[in-house]
């Protein structure tokens, strides 16, 4: 029920400032004006009241009505949202175009989800069971892919009085009645949940299994738990949004929610046309079956791209609540912070650095804290892992975004402008990056992958190191005067930058590397540092080494060896034919 | 659909700088245009910045000089700032309100368009293709433009980017489509713009141009609404005239400046710099009305130049149009003083939708390889270049010295073009083969086999 709850009595860009205000409470979603602009309220005092407005807000005036519905702002959650396109405040993207042409026009109301669409349900619970908030009662095939568990509500619990027989159901009719202590309730395949509030769920657990991305240099060196924050830092054109897009097309997440928070237009674009090609290497299903894009790009009106991070990230919470692992990207979280800094301004607020809000830090933490993996009401298992990138101003991480963001997370890619610049991508760095997870997850590897695991990780990462000095006296005097053991590490760690760390988005092997690809890469050219060390030890010319054909056969690894059965076996004696070839050089 | 209701009032409470406030007043609405007659009778434009119960601020934009308390009159017109549109704006010169500066009537319009534009629906969008041939080798080869792509040119003062503006101006082609281009000026000298308007003149190719000067005279306000201008006009031939049109805008750091005065004067919480924290989001409000709509047949596409203020990359205005354009092409001080025209800088330079638009079907098969191993190869020479300002270059081993041979070439020759001379895509594709020839074949790992026997030619 729409009423009006006051009047504009000052219009500051997207803030509308509202006088006579009755029954509004903070954080309500209101409508203003005769177009009806979706706003929220932000701050109240006296019979005064701040909104931020999500849509463009000129030719709004003084004396223009404000209407509420009394509730706060909310995303609907049920089926149909895998595969959907929505923005900043979960308006279906493709909706609107049908209804507007090619342009976002302001005050079209369109709910997020399909009502007349029928979804096949079955029941899972009976009438007379009692069943608590959060529980599962039915569940709906979304995609293929994946299968849409109805949850109770988190306000509702009793015994079911009434429960849908298994069939065809839209979202507008109910599928259950539940009895309470002196109320009855009417569940329906879709509830609404308020964006800033965090779903419940029943306990935190530990982190233990690593998000498998398909990316060498994540996998391997810097691996980020399921449950974990990542946060990957950039400047312009070091490859954040490359970045994100291989994870979301690659990871072994049960669902990928995409944010394209204040980013190109373009950009959007290219997933959008390209995900629908993309298959699953796990699944071998479209990919686009257990994803869901949030498009805020950066000319859509700025109040939207700061909600669009709470959309995402509770209708991650949803399917966290189903059981699922949901991986969230969010691109980019700095553009997020810049729409919290630009609302602060125009509502007075007191400024600290470069013009952020005294409360950046705390809504920080607020949204990486809705990250984890938990045990859900239902008793299962579910985790969000939020990976979120940021692009600090000029490059520099140490301003207010990077590194507070670094405070509430464990896992830090660091993305590089020299590698960037010399095409080396992906452009993490191997000196600045670090990750938290790496002994969380050690327990996964060794049981699935392999026992050394963790000390071939740390093998290499000393090798780089030591490469790290090396290059400073090489930038001096030359390569070529160094004695031969230390140019094995050159050598060694070139190759491993090369053939491992670089990896092409747009190759078709190489794009993906499972985990058992990327041990055994990792342990070939391992080997071939050891043996060769040996070798040099005999006296044998490192130009030697490099010429024996496993040298070019290492090289080539990468792109050689496809994820198929018979690759990855072939893969398996590459080890011990390092070990035998280099063993012709001492005869 | 509203109803128009044309109001006057007369006398103003307050005046600071391009701002004046209006109190008893009502009904006003945000961001609507505003007629202000002084006492001489002359009348200017202003824009609504913010307003209230019973006030008003507005933006003048003729600025406010000759504007007293008392006698003004002020028009509130309900309705935001429209730009009548044709396409009868090509081959004219307007000034920054879009105003005609050629002495002839205005064209006669078939539209009017609100010039704050709305955002392009993102499932609406098609992702850029097809090339636009710049006609200069170092942009066609190593960092193609592409239809409906945002490419800036980052340059600084004194470099040649307004020479770079116009010869892609006067050269660009599409290829069997109609083309148009808009040249934006804003906050340019007298000189400058003079310069611009002779050399579409003399080149004949004014009919297919639009120019609209915003000079470093006229009040800075005006700069802030010359692009929007500009860009309503493109979006109308783009859109609804199905023309592949080409934005030029210089400078958008004075645009920037125009910008941050604004908000100071507004008394608003600055960021970087003294820059608004909302600096992104109104670049981007112009950007990103660049590209292609699917089942359009036009497309918008912009090149932005700016001046670096001290060369500085991360300065907040080459920082923040980087974040939302799609690359940059970056002038290099150093090549310009050694003589090398156009200064495109091989490293930093770079179009992110190249790689999409490039190779067999789209210009030619070995183009996407050659222009990676050029690029390898650069980036090479500029390594020994370091290591023979230490060790000397006699020192270098022959592999080495080929490289140093191989750079002066790739710069002298094939960066190196005349300000009048077009070199076609085939051709800067051709003298690329013949530059790189001069190094031995084992170097050019990045090159397909195919390419290498059809195109190297082995020099040694």
């Amino acid at each position: 029920m729409l009423k009006a709850a006051g009047k504009v009595y000052r219009v500051i860009g997207p803030v509308v400032e509202a006088e006579e205000v009755t029954f509004l409470r903070m954080l309500d979603m209101v409508e203003v004006g005769q177009e009806h602009l979706v706003g929220e309220v932000v701050r109240l005092k006296d019979d005064k009241a701040y909104i931020q407005v999500y849509e463009d807000t000129t030719s709004l005036k003084a004396g223009d009505i404000i209407y509420t519905q009394g509730f706060p702002l909310y995303v609907e959650l049920g089926p149909g949202l895998l595969g959907n396109i929505y923005d900043g405040i979960q308006r279906p993207l493709e909706v609107l175009r049908e209804k507007e042409g090619f342009y976002i026009n302001r005050g079209v109301h369109v709910s997020a989800l399909d009502r007349k669409k029928k979804w096949h349900f079955k029941p899972l619970k009976k009438e007379g069971n009692y069943i608590k908030a959060g529980e599962v009662i039915g569940e709906v095939q979304e995609t293929l892919l994946i299968k849409h568990r109805i949850l109770v509500p988190p306000d509702a619990n009793g015994k079911i009085k009434w429960i849908a027989n298994e069939g065809e159901y839209s979202l507008d009719e109910k599928v259950a009645l539940l009895t309470g202590k002196d109320s009855e309730k009417e569940i329906f395949m879709y509830q609404k949940w308020p964006v800033r509030r965090p779903r419940p769920y029943g306990q935190r657990i530990p982190i233990s299994e690593p998000l498998i991305t398909g990316q060498r240099v994540i996998d391997t060196l810097f691996p980020v738990g399921k449950g974990g924050c990542v946060v990957v830092p950039g400047g312009f054109g070091t490859g954040k949004t490359v970045v994100q897009h291989q994870i979301a097309k690659w990871s072994n997440a049960d669902i990928v929610i995409y944010v394209g928070c204040g980013e190109r237009g373009n950009e959007m674009t290219d997933i959008l046309l390209n995900f629908p090609k993309l298959i699953d290497p796990a699944t071998k299903r479209p990919i686009m079956e257990r994803t869901i894009f949030i498009a805020n790009t950066s000319n859509m009106p700025v109040a939207a791209r700061e909600a669009s991070i709470y959309t995402g990230i509770t209708i991650a919470e949803y399917y966290r609540d189903m059981g699922y692992n949901v991986a969230l990207m969010a691109d980019s979280t700095s553009r997020w912070a810049e729409a919290l800094r630009e609302l602060s301004g125009r509502l007075e607020e007191m400024p600290l650095e470069e013009g952020f809000p005294a409360y950046l830090p705390s809504r920080l933490a607020e949204f990486y804290e809705r990250a984890g993996r938990i045990k859900t009401l239902n008793n299962d298992d579910g985790s969000i892992t939020i990976i979120a990138s940021v692009s600090p101003p000029g490059g520099d991480f140490s301003e207010p975004v990077t590194s507070h963001t670094k405070r509430f997370i464990r896992c830090f890619w660091a993305l590089d402008r020299d590698l960037a610049n010399a095409r080396h991508y992906p452009s993490i760095s191997w000196v600045d990056s670090y990750s938290e997870y790496i002994e969380d997850v050690k327990d996964w590897w060794h049981k699935n992958v392999d026992k050394e695991w963790l000390s071939s990780r740390y093998a290499i990462m000393e090798l780089l190191q030591k490469e790290q000095r090396l290059l400073q006296i090489v930038k001096l005097v030359g390569p070529d005067v160094l004695p031969h053991r230390q140019r094995l590490i050159l050598e060694t760690c070139s190759m491993f930058k090369n053939t491992f760390l670089q990896q092409s988005a747009f190759d078709k092997i190489d794009a993906y590397s499972s985990s058992r690809k990327q041990f055994l890469m990792l342990k070939s050219i391992l080997k071939f540092y050891e043996k060769s060390d040996g070798l040099i030890k005999k006296g044998i010319n490192i130009s030697e080494i490099k010429e024996n054909p496993i040298y070019q056969e290492l090289t080539r690894m990468r792109f050689k060896y496809s994820e198929s059965e018979e690759d990855l076996a072939k893969m398996a004696g590459l080890p011990s034919e390092v070990e035998r070839s280099l063993g012709e050089l001492e005869f | 659909m509203k109803e128009y209701n044309l109001r006057e009032y007369v006398g103003l409470q307050e005046i600071t700088g391009p701002i004046f406030i209006i109190r008893n007043i009502h009904n006003v609405g945000y961001n609507e245009i505003v007629e202000i007659v002084d006492d001489e009778g002359k009348s200017r434009l202003g824009i609504t910045l913010e307003v209230g119960k019973g006030f008003a601020v507005v933006e003048v934009m003729g600025g406010t000089r000759g504007l007293a308390i008392k006698n003004c009159k002020v028009n509130f017109k309900g309705k935001p700032l429209l730009m009548g549109v044709s396409e009868e704006v090509l081959g004219r010169v307007f000034d920054g309100l879009g105003d005609p500066l050629d002495g002839m009537p205005r064209p006669v319009y078939d539209e009017m368009i609100n010039v704050n534009g709305l955002a392009i629906n993102p499932v609406s969008r098609d992702y850029p293709e097809n090339i636009i041939e710049t006609g200069i080798s170092s942009i066609d080869v190593m960092n193609t433009l592409v239809r409906g792509q945002k490419l800036p040119i980052f340059s600084g003062s004194g470099l040649p980017h307004d020479l770079i503006g116009t010869q892609i101006a006067r050269q660009a082609q599409v290829k069997g489509e109609s083309f148009c281009v808009i040249f934006v000026a804003m906050g340019v000298k007298y000189d400058t713009a003079r310069f611009f308007q002779k050399s579409f003149e003399e080149s004949g190719v004014l009919e297919r141009v639009a120019i609209f000067l915003s000079l470093a005279d006229s009040p800075s306000i005006e700069r802030l609404l010359t692009p929007r201008i500009a860009l309503s006009c493109a979006e109308y031939l783009a859109f609804k005239k199905n023309m592949h049109v080409l934005v030029i805008m210089t400078d958008m750091s004075n645009y920037c400046e125009a910008l941050r005065e604004v908000s100071t004067i507004r008394g608003e919480i600055p960021a970087r710099k003294g820059y608004p924290g909302y600096l992104y989001s109104d670049l981007a409000s112009i950007y990103e009305r660049a590209g292609m709509i699917k089942g359009v047949k036009g497309s918008i596409t912009q090149l932005p130049i700016l001046t670096m203020p001290n060369d500085d990359i991360t300065h907040p205005i080459p920082d923040l149009t980087g974040y939302i354009t799609e690359g940059q092409i970056v002038l290099e001080r150093e090549m310009y003083n050694r003589g090398i025209y156009p200064p495109i800088a091989g490293l930093p330079s770079l179009s992110r939708l190249m790689k999409d638009n490039i190779g067999k079907g789209l210009t030619r098969e070995d183009h996407p390889s050659l222009a990676s191993q050029l690029f390898a190869c650069y980036a090479h020479v500029k390594d020994v270049r370091a290591l023979a300002s230490i060790i000397g270059e006699e020192e270098l081993s022959a592999l080495d010295k080929l490289y140093l041979k191989f750079g002066e070439d790739f710069e002298k020759k094939f960066l190196s073009q005349g300000y009048t001379e077009r070199r076609t895509l085939e051709e800067g594709l051709d003298l690329g083969w013949d530059i790189i020839s001069s190094l031995p074949a084992e170097e050019l790992f990045r090159i397909r086999e195919e390419d290498m026997k059809k195109h190297y030619k082995k020099k040694q």
